[in-house]
């Protein structure tokens, strides 16, 4: 095994630190023994993305629309079905490029839940040493190392290593999830959902702490989040996700100040006001997004937007440029025989 | 003579924060809760007894378990010389009492402990793996447990013919299927935790995973369940004895010797009742034994 030394850059900044395209997670549903007659949920699909070194990229959308499954994907905690990934310049799990093992070294992953993702008979200090020993990184050096993640995490690491999960507060269990995201020296840390179980002035520590952590260890963050606030506050790109496919990526200040997309709107109005004197008085969208078993024909959206047409059935919308984000809707498309759009 | 499997608990999560001052660990914790616990320290307390005058038998100065008299048959308690009595052979009751728990006690140990490793092994295997693997063993298991256990044990002890070895064998077959399903349910419910999938993001190995994050997390409540086994071996093991499929004679067993002292029931019922009130105290023992360690390693109460 390699001796744990951060990993160097190889393409350089132009090359993105990972890209995925076409991935695809179809969960099969009951049907019959030998699998007759199954139903598949199509929790993420052909979704392709590219997340450029030293960005955090913002993942929003609501519950069930498959944002976890994406994470879980980009670190093959799930083996996609089908579809390809390079990491800076390497495919992953192919004859030429590197193992799955090498890209969960240099990628990993903040879970949500801060208590289920803690082992309850380790202590924290044994927590963050398992990735590096099992490494094989020995045991003094493993312990300098957990000193080292539990002061960068801010959690003093005399008072706090030797303690178990259930001593410690939501805030610094996440905490210590941060450290062992940090233990292997990764380069993209994917956050999902770390900070939503937080209270609010827990969560904003949290997320200043990950700000600075991210300069001091020049990372790259993929952070799945369904606050709005939050992804606008870290993200430099957002990425839209919609019954898991994408329908609108840009630019964190375009995605806010002009969204495209008829769903992206109804997300962004749906925030609530912090004015009184503006408050949302409708609901933007009504009714939960249809079952993931059987998609809508066409565009996925379009059994909740306000300006589905015939052609939203037929033909599916492909992402396109539109200003400076690229938005998957007929409305932007010209000719696309949608009533709204150019001609 | 009825036997009932101990109920499985399984609805209740596992793995839970307990609210402890100071740096405690969970098993300092449990020992804590296992003191304040006067039932479980009592049954703990006979049990450690029954099995030390059980192993130290032979320096006790008793009279001899095998030495029949013709004259001094069916002697009732308290006799001089013979505190318990003497059974229908004219041997001394309480030397075979205490010598018999080295048999009993054995046959209801050694098959679940047998048990606890090839079940346990095939049941966090099925668990841990999951998919087909699972579905493979534990169809098979069903097959097993498709037979009430009394039945399995007498037809297989049956079938290999008598003899303490069979004896054995058929109850650790018997206890393999419900010690797998227990190990399953809980490294199940572990292997969905996110801790495990952290560890499994970390590159580690699945056998250094099973070891740290499965192991610790899922053999306190499959040991608990096992502690419960034990007394329901030792009722089997003396039913297949009782049945004469068990232990031969003339050698001094709880079940052989209740079938042997049938014969007294009507001269001295007293008599022919004590190697089933050890029975009943060992297995009870084991029982609210296994009861209070649930208690103490349930972390909700």
């Amino acid at each position: 095994m390699d001796s744990l030394v951060p990993i160097e850059d190889r393409g350089g900044p132009a090359q993105p630190l990972l890209l995925a395209s076409g991935l695809r997670k179809h969960f099969p549903v009951g049907g019959g023994l030998l699998g007759r007659g199954r139903k598949v949920v199509r929790a993420v699909d052909d979704l392709t993305l590219s997340v450029a070194k030293g960005e955090t990229l913002g993942v929003v959308g609501e519950s069930g629309c498959g944002k976890s499954t994406v994470a879980r994907l980009l670190i093959r905690l799930l083996k996609p079905d089908r579809g390809t990934m390079v990491l800076d310049g390497d495919p992953v799990d192919e004859p030429h490029g590197i193992t799955v093992n090498e890209l969960r070294r240099q990628v990993q992953m903040v879970f949500q839940d801060s208590y289920a993702s803690l082992n309850p008979r380790l202590t924290i200090a044994e927590t963050l040493a398992f990735a590096p020993k099992a490494h094989g990184l020995p045991a003094a050096e493993a312990r300098e190392r957990v000193r080292d993640l539990l002061s960068k995490v801010g959690l003093e690491p005399d008072t706090y290593a030797e303690r178990y999960p259930h001593e410690l507060s939501g805030g610094q269990r996440q905490r210590v999830n941060i450290a062992r995201a940090l233990a292997l020296r990764p380069r993209l840390v994917i956050l999902d959902e770390a900070v939503s179980a937080l209270d609010k002035s827990v969560e904003a520590q949290v997320l200043n702490m990950l700000v600075d952590l991210k300069t001091e260890l020049s990372l790259t963050y993929l952070f799945i989040s369904h606050d709005l606030n939050v992804v606008q506050y870290l993200s430099d790109r957002v990425l839209v996700m919609y019954l898991g496919k994408i329908v609108e990526l840009g630019p964190v200040e375009a995605i806010y100040g002009n969204p495209q997309h008829p769903y992206t709107r109804a997300l962004l109005s749906a925030r609530p006001s912090m004015d009184p004197r503006k408050r949302t008085h409708e609901a933007p969208i009504q009714g939960d997004p249809p079952n993931p078993i059987d998609p809508p024909s066409g565009c996925r959206f379009r059994t909740r937007c306000p300006f589905a047409e015939d052609v939203c059935a037929r033909v599916e919308p492909l992402l396109a440029e539109t200003g400076r984000q690229e938005v998957a809707c007929h409305m932007r498309v010209a000719g696309s025989g949608h009533s709204k759009a150019a001609a | 003579m009825t036997i009932q499997s101990p109920s499985l608990e399984l609805g209740a999560p596992l793995v839970q924060p307990i609210a402890t001052a100071g740096g405690r660990s969970y098993w300092q914790s449990v020992r804590r809760r296992l003191r304040r616990d006067p039932v479980t320290l009592i049954c703990a307390g006979v049990l450690v007894l029954l099995v030390a005058s059980a192993l130290f038998a032979p320096w006790l100065g008793l009279n001899d378990p095998y030495k029949t008299s013709m004259i001094r048959r069916l002697y009732p308690l308290g006799s001089p010389g013979h505190l318990l009595g003497t059974d229908e052979l004219g041997r001394d009751m309480l030397s075979r009492l205490i010598y018999g728990g080295r048999l009993s006690l054995f046959m209801g140990v050694t098959p679940v402990v047998c048990a606890l490793l090839i079940g346990g092994l095939l049941g966090i295997t099925a668990g841990f793996l999951g998919g087909r693997v699972n579905m493979l063993i534990m169809r098979v298991m069903d097959v097993f447990y498709a037979f009430p256990s009394v039945l399995l044990a007498i037809s297989l002890s049956g079938a290999m013919g008598a003899g303490a070895e069979n004896t054995l064998l058929s109850l650790t077959l018997v206890f393999i299927p419900p010690v797998c399903r227990v190990s399953e349910s809980v490294t199940t419910q572990v292997r969905g935790f996110d801790f495990v999938d952290a560890a499994r993001a970390s590159g580690a190995g699945m056998l250094t995973i099973v070891r740290v994050h499965v192991l610790g997390n899922v053999l306190g409540p499959i040991l608990v369940y096992a502690t419960s086994l034990i007394s329901v071996a030792i009722i089997l093991a003396a039913g297949l004895s009782f049945l004469g499929l068990g232990v031969k004679p003339p050698e001094p067993e709880w079940g052989l010797m209740l079938n042997t002292l049938r014969q007294a029931i009507y001269v001295n019922p007293v008599l022919a009742a004590l190697p089933g009130v050890m029975i009943f105290i060992t297995s009870i023992c084991f029982n609210l034994m296994s009861d209070g360690l649930r208690a103490a390693m349930d972390v909700k109460a």
